[in-house]
């Protein structure tokens, strides 16, 4: 039984609970504005384009797309500096362009070329990028809250000033690991941020279905870790959380907890029928809560126009076209790659 | 009659101990509960009580004796009405070994296993070992010490190592591997986990990602089973799925398989196990000089290495080079010499191995024992070498015989030196049950000497 709530995200959010973010967030700068919504854009295309090359035969295995997500990745990467760390599960490839890695490097592994990130060796849900700070891409539910809270470790150990960035799904948050984790970063005062990405559905489960205590921002409550609910499809309403988070950290007062309240358009992945909501929810929360609709209707609002706007769409669909391209026409991985890598 | 007092044993592999102190003298009143001794084993020093009332009669054993073997009479103890007249009546101080549990009881913080008569372990002999220069100079050395001083001197060479576990720190560790540790390198690099293998797993993983060097301790191997996911999926596997770009240089470490009457859930062999996996190196020594070097040479190992030791040899003794010693990874040794059978095995096998080589001698059968000392990578050169000169073959192994270790001996024997063999290999294990409690069926339950004769003896057909 699927026992979606019908109320909206937003509405969620604005849940009159001491952790929730009250009011609007802060205005963004033009500038802002626009840089959230190409990055956001570039996300939307770059996975619209996996799906259809998915479609093709292009893709294989499992393919997990963030589409509807995009406004959480903008916004907490708009809020880190070089040398912060970010991990994340297998619905991977938004956060891997928001911190920078290359389109066609993303797009080549996800056919599995050699241009790829991991040479066509990881495939959708295990490429990293040493120089971008990105350590995956992690396919085993929970696994990359021990590695992040590993990572803020780390950053401890050195006595640098680095914060690590772990993104879990609501799914993810009802495994043991995260709670031994959180136990441990409060413990040893780990400048650790878990975000978990509340869209709603573990695969086919409703939140409501698998999770005693709903509110994902409490779960740290027994480790005195604080949490707060963040509307995660307003850009800046994630970006200002994603400050006080990081200042947080950064302060050496431990970890922090954002629960972002988004919504995946998708399945699960490419092979989920998503019989489990109905396509009325999934159209309500496009219309009323699309996260690059709310940026594009703002900046129109402010005066910029729709040709401007028009420009940086075709400019990232330029970007996506041409990895689309590149992964199709770049070789596969020399034969000789299969016995490489697995020692050093 | 006057009670006897016995050397208790204080764990479940203690085999003696040092009588540290007298806190009774002869002819004092003893109330049950009394402290009336303290006995140092090679992990603590721990109070004995006393459960029986009188008289404190006469002390067997003075106070700074070392090594007194458990059940040893250490006092006698006179009830009401017995004078100092009737200690003659007590039994000779040759006591039958196993009868009258002993009238203390040990006390100590954390464990107080009753005491147990420990099947005698095995020692620790292991023939002169070649790679080590004639003039060397040499120390000798628990493996426990060993140990501890290999990570000692790698943190002392490289700041990115450390080291974290339970009770590693300020308990100084549970079976004492890393004392001392803590007063030299201090909390940052010493640290205390709580109680949580999955989790520590996961962010020592995380932490060698970023180029740090964890030592991991598993207070046993049998709790690293929550951890598993951790060390397949996340370190072993990484440098692979990510092209080569990020490793893992990273130590999983702590005792396996049998201890002593600590039943299924603790004596579990998981060589095989992790020996299955690319991208891990799986180590498993049986000297003390292999445990030292190996064990650095795991920490300057830029890959996720399982370093599997094992408990009963923790307090045995052996030569140790002194200074930087560091034992290559994936190379056997020939620990004994021999033309008519080959006999390989690892870890605490090597004991079994070795003592059967002996008997074997007596009867004309001169075996070569080959020590794997890796498991992963696996000198496959060494051991068909040896096969080709004696054209027979037995492994050894306290694991389960399906998928193990030894079944993978066997079929690389079968693969390389097929036209060499004059009898198909024979594998001596442990029995295809989990771990009896009960001290006879554990015995039938781990290898013996007498397999392994037996084995050599129907390869030779002799």
């Amino acid at each position: 039984m699927a026992a979606a709530p019908k109320k909206s995200v937003a509405k969620e959010a604005g849940q009159d609970t001491a952790s929730s973010s009250a009011g609007s967030p802060p205005e963004f700068t033009k500038e802002q504005e626009l840089k959230a919504l190409r990055e956001m854009l570039l996300i939307r295309r770059f996975e619209e384009k996996a799906g259809q090359l998915y479609g093709m035969g292009a893709i294989g295995g499992f393919c997990h797309l963030y589409i509807g997500q995009e406004a959480v990745v903008v916004g907490m990467q708009m809020a880190l500096k070089q040398g912060d760390q970010v991990i994340t599960g297998y619905r991977d490839h938004g956060h891997m362009l928001a911190c920078g890695m290359e389109a066609n490097g993303v797009m080549a592994e996800l056919t599995g070329r050699r241009g790829g990130y991991s040479k066509g060796k990881g495939g959708s849900m295990h490429m990293f990028s040493m120089e971008k700070n990105f350590y995956g891409g992690h396919g085993i539910v929970g696994a990359q809250v021990s590695l992040g809270t590993g990572l803020a470790f780390a950053n401890r150990y050195r006595g640098n000033d680095f914060v690590s960035v772990a993104y879990f799904g609501d799914g993810a948050a009802n495994q043991g690991q995260v709670y031994e984790s959180f136990n441990m970063a409060e413990l040893w005062k780990l400048p650790v941020i878990y975000v978990i990405e509340n869209n709603r559905y573990a695969m086919g489960t409703s939140v409501s279905r698998a999770s005693a205590q709903q509110d994902f921002s409490k779960r740290g409550a027994s480790f005195n870790i604080p949490g707060k609910q963040v509307d995660g499809m307003d850009v800046r309403a994630v970006k200002a959380a994603a400050d006080e988070a990081v200042a947080w950290c950064r302060a050496g007062k431990g970890p922090f907890i954002l629960e972002m309240q988004t919504y995946r358009y998708r399945g699960h992945s490419m092979s989920d029928p998503a019989k489990y909501r109905t396509r009325e929810e999934v159209e309500k929360v496009r219309h009323d809560q699309d996260p690059i609709e709310q940026v594009r209707n703002r900046l129109l609002k402010a005066g910029v126009s729709e040709q401007d706007l028009k420009a940086v769409d075709a400019e990232v669909r330029e970007i996506v076209n041409a990895s689309a391209d590149f992964a199709q026409h770049d070789p596969e991985p020399d034969v000789s790659e299969l016995y490489t890598d697995i020692y050093r | 009659m006057p009670i006897q007092v016995l050397m208790p044993a204080l764990s479940p592999t203690m085999e003696k101990g040092n009588l540290a102190k007298w806190l009774k003298k002869e002819g004092e009143t003893i109330k049950s509960g009394d402290v009336i001794a303290e006995i140092e084993t090679d992990k603590a020093t721990m109070e004995v009580e006393a459960t029986d009332e009188g008289t404190l009669g006469k002390i067997l054993i003075p106070e700074g004796t070392a090594d007194v073997a458990v059940n040893t009479p250490i006092a006698t103890i006179l009830s009401d009405g017995e004078s100092a007249a009737d200690l003659a009546k007590a039994p000779a101080p040759a006591a039958p070994k196993q009868e009258a549990a002993p009238a203390a009881e040990a006390k100590s913080e954390t464990k107080a296993e009753a005491p147990a008569a420990a099947p005698a372990a095995p020692a620790a002999v292991a023939a002169p070992d070649p790679e080590i220069p004639a003039g060397t100079e040499m120390v000798t050395q628990t493996i426990r010490e060993a140990l501890r001083d290999a990570m000692a001197e790698e943190m002392r060479r490289d700041g990115d190592v450390f080291i974290m576990g339970e009770e590693v720190a300020e308990y100084q560790g549970a079976y004492k591997i890393t004392q001392g540790l803590l007063q030299e390198f201090g909390a940052r690099r010493v640290i205390d986990t709580p109680i949580t293998e999955h989790g520590f797993a996961g962010v020592g993983v995380g932490a060698a990602m970023t180029g740090l060097k964890p030592i991991v301790e598993f207070m046993t191997f049998n709790f690293a089973m929550q951890a598993i996911d951790q060390i397949i999926n996340s370190a072993a596997k990484t440098l692979y799925m990510s092209g080569g770009q990020m490793g893992c240089s990273i130590v999983f470490r702590g005792p396996n398989g049998a201890a002593a009457r600590v039943a299924a859930q603790h004596s579990q062999d998981y060589a095989a196990w992790y020996s299955q996996i690319p991208g891990l190196k799986v180590i498993a020594p049986y000297s003390a000089a292999d445990y030292k070097g190996l064990l650095k040479a795991a920490i300057r190992d830029p890959n996720p290495v399982i370093f599997l030791e094992n408990e009963v040899l923790y307090g045995h003794s052996g030569e140790v080079p002194v200074g930087d010693f560091v034992v290559p990874i994936g190379k056997a040794r020939v620990a004994r010499s021999g033309k008519d059978v080959t006999i390989v095995s690892w870890a605490m096998g090597m004991s079994y191995a070795l003592k059967a080589a002996d008997e074997l001698a007596k009867e004309g059968i001169e075996a070569e024992v080959v020590d794997l000392r890796t498991i992963r990578p696996m000198d496959t050169e060494t051991i068909i070498a040896s096969v080709k000169k004696t054209g027979r073959a037995v492994t050894v192994e306290e694991g389960w015989q399906q998928s193990g270790v030894g079944a993978e001996v066997a079929a690389r024997i079968m693969e390389h030196a097929f036209d060499y063999l004059d009898a198909p290999v024979a594998r001596v294990s442990g029995k295809d049950v989990p771990m009896p409690y009960a001290a006879n069926l554990e015995k039938l339950a781990l290898p013996s000497v007498a397999e392994v004769v037996a084995a050599a003896k129907a390869v030779a057909y002799r």
